[in-house]
């Protein structure tokens, strides 16, 4: 009987650990719909940015206060998760604070977490108040529904009960509070227990360093349904964010093949293709629905934090136009997760379900409003393109629906006749210089 | 205009056997648009003045395509590509100059995997060159203390991370250089780029050149000094629509430097 909590605590670990890995499979599997695509180049230049980007976080500061708040709470998400690890040790053998005979340097940490843990939750809070009272126009836009506003609030009531419960543990806790020493916060609440019996505090701490270790580890597997799975995709993100100039957009290697062919006077066209040539043709160009997108965009699509900070840059989201480059994000993973629930109810296949990421969640209306001006992707702070899915988008609607609008269809056609978006001859182009 | 600009081509060179030291790609605005060659024409100007042994392609360059690309058509931009190449590369061209940054970004960044390298430059990074190695010189002149703010093309600034370049020409006309509130990196788009210029923008409360006018306006410029024909057009409409254009001009890099000398 006596091995009763340990066996408890070893079940809950094993189902959180267990469920969460589950999730993270199919996350991998979900990812891997998309089309392969190269990025074993520049290991060094990756590196950096992720040490630079995700952990040095050097994109959110580009906006102060959120910046520096966020900061705030990202230290101390990964501090205090040191702590997490006697916890479990704890929780497995039965010890209480295994880590306090290491003596001051105990104390020290715990000092710290007891520190970050005010600071993290003040942080939440100022948070909470940005986008419920302040109600910042970016967490206010159409595609910030029901799910969206309440996982974020989630997320920072999640934060504000485990800091909550990790100080009252600390607090409750009579023979640390006796040593008088790390302390430093949780002196403070104290006294508010201070009328209670020993046997009562000691059930408040228990239970309090319980539902700590349960909480973080109910908050690990609602990860992969938050936007908050940020805390972890941001790494792999930002390792595999484009490293070209913003302004260079990838060339078809397909439509390269077929044009090298149709310019080169020794093909015959005619001919019938090599028997054994592994060529294969593309199923289509562009992109109608997420299994055409690329591995790196459906990552991009996990790790979206629906921070807004995109579609507040966006000139079309600022003057009114449908299109948020956040939204495409949010659909694509929406899609992705349909896409992935689909196969699994199907027994591994995906059945066809009528649907496509264009038309039943981004219309073309929003994919014709992008200027392609890079605003979105130099605001991301976990580097996010969404311009390479609009891109992707457009092409499956020109080149294999022939749907652009008219006037662009002009101006295509224009530069197939006279070599200029415009009606002008090709054998004119030198005419300024006399006039 | 009626003095005569020197504008030989590339066929003219290779008739006598020379090599040009650049080639200017004018581009199709340049070309064709009744704004856009002005600033052709005072690019041309500079470069005459500072003896540049420079060519372009005149009838044999056509489109690169970008537009083409950002509306999706990737085999058009392609075959323009590759066509452009085949010319450029028939006449060994090592380096390129463009007043356009649509232009310069596509040959720069996506004609080199298609078989087309050269070293590509923006014209205000040209002229800067120009001016550092002294066979051009600017004085302030005309716009001397006068309010210019620099409205960042995006395929210059955030496509290409040029930013300095064009202020830094600015400021040897010893102007005052004012920014917007939303400059460099994030300087807001005029509204052409991305084959927007070519159709009408999608329904909205507003035109994002209208936007961006507004916030050029703000900063109460004398001068709003551009580096792409195409802003340059989205920007003077804007200000139109302002019915501010007799207080406020347009004008693009090449001109500003051109005109402070009286060429
Ligand atoms: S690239 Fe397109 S989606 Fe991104 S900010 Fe510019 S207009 Fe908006
Ligand atoms: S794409 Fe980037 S900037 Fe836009 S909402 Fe997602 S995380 Fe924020």
């Amino acid at each position: 009987m006596q091995y009763l909590p340990n066996i408890l605590f070893l079940v809950l670990l094993v189902l959180g650990i267990g469920y969460f890995t589950r999730n993270v499979k199919k996350l991998i599997r979900n990812i891997k719909l998309g089309h392969k695509i190269d990025v074993s180049d520049n290991k060094s230049e990756r590196f950096k940015n992720m040490a630079l980007i995700a952990f040095g976080q050097s994109k959110m500061v580009r906006r102060p206060v959120a910046g520096i708040l966020h900061f705030i709470v990202y230290v101390g998400f990964i501090v205090i998760n040191i702590e997490v690890l006697e916890i479990i040790i704890d929780g497995i053998f039965g010890t209480h604070r295994i880590f306090s005979p290491i003596g001051s340097v105990y104390n020290i940490l715990i000092g710290t977490f007891e520190i970050l843990a005010l600071l993290v939750f003040v942080s939440v809070v100022i948070f909470w108040i940005r986008r419920n009272i302040i109600k910042l126009q970016r967490f206010w836009k159409t595609e910030m529904t029901s799910w969206p506003k309440n996982d974020a609030n989630f997320i920072l009531y999640f934060e504000m009960v485990l800091m909550t419960l990790f100080l009252i543990m600390n607090a409750t806790d009579v023979h640390f509070q006796a040593m008088n020493s790390g302390n430093v916060v949780s002196q403070y609440i104290a006294p508010w227990f201070s009328e209670l019996s020993e046997n009562t505090l000691h059930i408040i701490e228990r239970t309090a360093w319980w539902l700590h270790i349960a909480g973080i580890l109910v908050f690990l597997n609602y990860l992969y349904f938050s936007k908050h799975l940020h805390i972890l995709l941001a790494f792999p993100n930002t390792y595999f964010g484009k490293l070209r100039p913003k302004g260079e957009l990838n060339n078809l290697e397909a439509v390269t093949k077929e044009v090298k062919m149709m310019m080169d006077p020794n093909v015959d066209p005619f001919a019938e293709p090599a028997e054994d040539s592994d060529e294969e043709i593309p199923a289509k160009f562009g992109a109608s629905d997420v299994t055409d997108l690329n591995r790196i965009q459906l990552l991009n699509a996990y790790t979206c934090t629906e921070c807004g900070r995109c579609t507040s840059e966006c000139p079309a989201n600022q003057t009114g136009k449908k299109l948020s480059p956040r939204k495409i994000m949010m659909d694509t993973r929406d899609r992705l997760e349909e896409v992935g629930k689909n196969i699994d109810a199907n027994s591994g296949e995906f059945k066809d379900d009528g649907k496509q990421l264009l038309g039943h969640y981004i219309t073309n209306e929003e994919i014709w409003a992008c200027t392609t001006c890079n605003a979105c992707t130099e605001a991301c702070p976990v580097s996010i393109d969404p311009l390479s899915i609009i891109l992707e988008m457009r092409r499956y609607l020109v080149m294999e629906q022939s749907a652009a609008p008219m006037e662009l269809n002009n101006m295509m056609t224009n530069i197939e006749n006279n070599g200029a978006p415009w009606p002008y001859n090709q054998m004119d182009r030198l005419n300024w210089k006399n006039e | 205009m009626s003095e005569l600009l020197k504008v030989p081509t590339m066929a003219e060179f290779m008739e006598q056997g020379k090599q040009p030291e650049v080639l200017f790609w004018v581009g199709c605005a340049g070309s064709f648009d009744d704004r856009a060659k002005k600033i052709t024409k005072a690019f041309v100007k500079l470069l005459n003045k500072a003896g540049v042994e420079f060519a372009v392609l005149g009838t044999e360059e056509s489109c690169t395509g970008d537009p083409a690309k950002r509306a999706g058509n990737e085999f058009l931009f392609q075959m323009q590509a590759v066509t452009n190449i085949e010319i450029l590369n028939a006449y060994e061209v090592k380096k390129i100059v463009t007043a356009c940054p649509h232009c310069f970004n596509t040959i720069k960044n996506e004609y080199p995997s298609l078989g087309g390298n050269y070293e590509v430059m923006h014209h205000t990074q040209f002229l800067k060159t120009l001016l550092n190695e002294g066979r051009l010189t600017v004085e302030g002149g005309k716009f001397k203390g006068k309010r210019i703010t620099f409205h960042d093309p995006c395929y210059l600034g955030r496509a290409n991370d040029v930013y300095e370049a064009p202020r830094d020409l600015i400021q040897k006309l010893e102007a005052e250089l004012v920014e917007m509130k939303n400059c460099k990196r994030n300087g807001l788009c005029c509204g052409a780029g991305g084959a927007q210029m070519f159709k009408e923008a999608e329904k909205g409360d507003k035109e994002v050149n209208v936007e961006r006018t507004e916030q050029a306006l703000e900063v109460k410029p004398e001068i709003v000094a551009a580096g792409c024909p195409f802003c340059n057009t989205m920007i003077t409409d804007g200000v139109k629509s302002k019915e501010k254009e007799s207080e406020v001009a347009i004008m693009d890099i090449a001109e500003l430097i051109a005109n402070a000398q009286d060429l």
